[in-house]
C-alpha cells in the first residue's frame, strides 16, 4: 500500500487537494520517518519539528478556507545547509559557522515559501560543499540509504539521501562541480544542475561564484521540473541572474518525444580510466533504449574532457580562497578564545574552524592567485575553460543533448578514497558542465550487482532545460528505475 | 612555452600565512605533500597551446549589471549583532586589540 511517504510532489499536491491527506499528516509522516531512519542515514543536521507542524497546520487552515497558496501548500522540502532559511542554522557543515542563524531567506527559499512549501530541516553536506562523499562534514558522514557502508556522494549527500530514504519528498542542493548530480546518481534519485544564472544564488553561501548553482533533488523528473519552475527567474539581488522570462518546464513535459532527437555520445567519456563495466553497460543500455524510442545517436567529441578536473581545481579553489576570506572570527561564527590579538584571531579561528579539505583548497587557491603564479595557473585555467566551453558549443551544433555517465562508479565505501586528488577524479563527468555554464541532469538508469544505483547524465546547452527535462522524463517513464526503493 | 614555476616548491607555510590560517607542523607536511600531488596533476594544462585563447572568467555574458543608486532595506542591527561572537553596548562588534598593548 502506498503511504504519504511514497508520494511525489505532484501526487502529494493532488492528495492534498482531494482532502485524502492533510499537510499535517504529510509532515507528521515525514517527521516519523526521520525518527525511524535518520539515526542510520544521518541526512539531517537540524530539524525543528515544532516549526514544521505549525507551518503544516497553517497550510491546512488556508486550504480549509479555500485559499491555499498553490497546490503545493504544506508540502515539506529539505534544504541543504548552505542555503539560508531565516531563523534556522546555516553552518555549511562547518565548525566555523557553528551557532550561526540565517537572518534572511535565500531567494529560492522565499519563492518556495510563497508557493507554500515548508522548509524541512537542514541537510548534511561536505564542509562548504567541498567534497564528493559528504565525509568532509564537521558533524560526521551521511550514509547511503541503499547501503549504509557506502557514501551518498557529495557534496549534497544529505539532500540526496533524505529523498532516497523517503524522509522527505524533495530537497534543494547546490552544484559547483557535480554536487547535485553525483549524489543523485549514488542515491538513485533525480538531480538537476540548472544553467548558470537561471536560478538566483542570493542566500547561497558562496564557494566558487562563477560555478555555483542551486537545483532540485527529487524522486521524479517531473518533480524536478515543478521545483525549477518555482525557483528559476531573474533576481535583482544576484547580479549574475539571467534576465528574461523562464519556466513552463513541468507543463512542457507532456510534449516529450524522442523522434528526431539527436543524442550526442561523446567518445572520450567512455574512455575514462576508472569507468566501471557495469556503469558503462547501464549507460550504453540507456542510449540503446532511447534509440529504440526514436532518438538518433550521434558520435561527438569533447576533446578537452581530460583537462576539466585540473581546470576546475584551479578556478574553484581560487574563487573559494576569496569567498571564504569572510570567515575570520569577527562578525559571525566561531572565534578562537585563545587569540591575543586581531591577527591571531584570524589565524586561530580559521585554523580551528575549517576542516582539512577547506584549508587545503584555500591554500591552493591562494597559491594559484599569488604573484608569480597567477599566469601559469589561474590565467591558463581560464583559457582552458574557454576551450572546454568551445567543445560543448561545437558538440551542440551536431546534437540536441549529450548522454554520459553521471559518475564513473556507483557509490563507493566510506573511507575508501582518502587521497584528495583521487576524490577529485570522481567528478570527471560533472565538472565540465559547471565550467561551461550549461545544464545537466542525473536520472537513475540501473543498478550494479550489489544493488547500488547507477545514474545517467543528460547534458543540455545553456537554457536547454525544456528539452533536457522532457527527454529525461521520457527515459524515466521507459526505464522504471525510479520505482525501486532502498530497504532501510 | 612560458616559464613555469617549479611545482615541487610550494611553500605551504608561507601561503597559509597569506590566507591567515595557522598550520601545525603535521598539517604543513601533510598538506604540502597532498598539494604537490595536485599541482603535479594540474601541470597537464601546460600541454595545451593557449596563447591565442581568450580567458573565460564567467559563464554568462552579463557585464556591469547596475541597479539604481537608492538605499534599500538592510538587516536590523540586532539581527546582525545576534550572530557576532562578542558584542559591546548592543551596537558594536568587539574585536581583540590590533596592536598588542606591550608594543604600545
Amino acid at each position: 500500500m502506498r503511504t504519504p511517504l511514497d508520494l511525489t510532489l505532484r501526487e502529494a499536491a493532488q492528495a492534498l487537494e482531494d482532502r485524502h491527506l492533510s499537510a499535517r499528516e504529510l509532515c507528521q509522516a515525514c517527521l516519523d520517518r526521520c525518527a525511524n531512519v535518520d539515526w542510520k542515514v544521518k541526512a539531517f543536521l537540524h530539524l525543528d519539528r515544532t516549526a514544521v507542524i505549525e507551518e503544516a497546520q497553517a497550510a491546512d487552515r488556508r486550504r480549509a478556507a479555500g485559499n491555499p497558496l498553490t497546490p503545493f501548500d504544506g508540502v515539506p522540502l529539505a534544504i541543504k545547509d548552505n542555503i539560508s532559511v531565516a531563523g534556522q542554522p546555516c553552518t555549511c557543515a562547518s565548525r566555523i559557522l557553528k551557532g550561526y542563524t540565517a537572518p534572511y531567506d535565500a531567494t529560492v527559499v522565499r519563492r518556495l515559501r510563497q508557493a507554500g512549501f515548508i522548509p524541512f530541516g537542514r541537510t548534511n553536506m561536505d564542509e562548504f560543499a567541498m567534497g564528493s562523499s559528504t565525509e568532509n562534514s564537521s558533524s560526521g558522514p551521511t550514509a547511503n540509504p541503499w547501503n549504509a557502508e557506502c557514501v551518498p556522494g557529495g557534496s549534497s549527500g544529505g539532500s540526496a539521501a533524505a529523498v532516497a530514504a523517503r524522509e522527505v519528498p524533495a530537497a534543494l542542493g547546490s552544484d559547483t562541480g557535480g554536487s547535485i548530480r553525483q549524489p543523485a546518481s549514488f542515491c538513485g534519485v533525480v538531480g538537476l544542475k540548472p544553467t548558470y544564472g537561471l536560478v538566483s544564488r542570493y542566500g547561497l553561501v558562496a564557494f566558487a561564484s562563477s560555478l555555483d548553482q542551486i537545483g532540485p533533488i527529487t524522486r521524479t523528473v517531473e518533480d524536478a521540473a515543478i521545483l525549477l519552475d518555482l525557483i528559476c527567474g531573474h533576481d535583482p539581488l544576484d547580479s549574475t541572474s539571467l534576465p528574461g522570462h523562464h519556466g513552463g518546464f513541468a507543463a512542457g513535459l507532456s510534449a516529450a518525444h524522442a523522434r528526431g532527437l539527436r543524442l550526442g555520445v561523446p567518445r572520450e567519456y567512455f574512455e575514462v580510466e576508472g569507468l566501471t563495466p557495469e556503469v558503462r553497460q547501464a549507460v550504453t543500455g540507456a542510449a540503446q533504449a532511447l534509440q529504440d524510442l526514436g532518438a538518433e545517436l550521434v558520435d561527438v567529441s569533447l576533446p578537452h574532457l581530460n583537462y576539466a578536473v585540473a581546470t576546475y581545481y584551479i578556478i574553484a579553489t581560487a574563487e573559494a580562497s576569496a569567498n571564504l576570506a569572510r570567515f575570520d572570527g569577527i562578525r559571525y561564527g566561531f572565534r578562537d578564545p585563545d587569540a591575543a590579538n586581531l591577527l591571531e584571531t584570524y589565524r586561530f579561528s580559521r585554523a580551528n574552524g575549517f576542516g582539512d579539505e577547506v584549508k587545503r583548497r584555500i591554500i591552493l587557491g591562494t597559491y594559484v592567485l599569488s604573484s608569480g603564479y597567477y599566469d601559469a595557473y589561474y590565467l591558463r585555467a581560464q583559457k582552458v575553460r574557454s576551450l572546454i566551453r568551445q567543445d560543448f558549443t561545437r558538440a551542440f551544433e551536431q546534437c540536441d543533448l549529450i548522454l554520459s555517465p553521471s559518475a564513473p562508479t556507483p557509490a563507493f565505501r566510506r573511507g575508501a578514497i582518502t587521497d584528495p586528488l583521487a576524490m577529485y577524479l570522481a567528478d570527471v563527468y560533472t565538472i565540465s558542465v559547471n565550467l561551461a555554464g550549461i545544464c545537466g541532469l542525473s536520472v537513475p538508469c540501473g543498478f550494479d550487482a550489489t544493488a547500488l544505483p547507477i545514474g545517467l547524465q543528460f547534458l543540455g546547452p545553456a537554457l536547454g532545460e525544456a528539452k533536457l527535462l522532457q527527454t529525461a522524463h521520457l527515459y524515466e517513464q521507459h526505464s522504471g528505475c525510479a520505482r525501486k526503493l532502498p530497504k532501510l | 612555452m612560458p616559464s613555469v614555476p617549479d611545482v615541487t616548491k610550494i611553500d605551504v607555510r608561507y601561503i597559509a600565512d597569506l590566507a591567515r590560517i595557522k598550520l601545525t607542523d603535521e598539517e604543513a607536511a601533510r598538506y604540502g605533500a597532498q598539494l604537490n600531488a595536485v599541482l603535479a596533476y594540474v601541470a597537464q594544462l601546460r600541454e595545451l597551446e593557449v596563447a591565442a585563447i581568450e580567458p573565460m572568467a564567467h559563464a554568462t555574458p552579463l557585464l556591469n549589471v547596475m541597479r539604481d543608486d537608492q538605499a534599500g532595506a538592510v538587516l536590523p542591527r540586532d539581527k546582525v549583532l545576534a550572530n557576532a561572537p562578542v558584542t559591546a553596548d548592543e551596537r558594536y562588534i568587539r574585536v581583540p586589540p590590533v596592536i598588542a598593548e606591550d608594543e604600545g
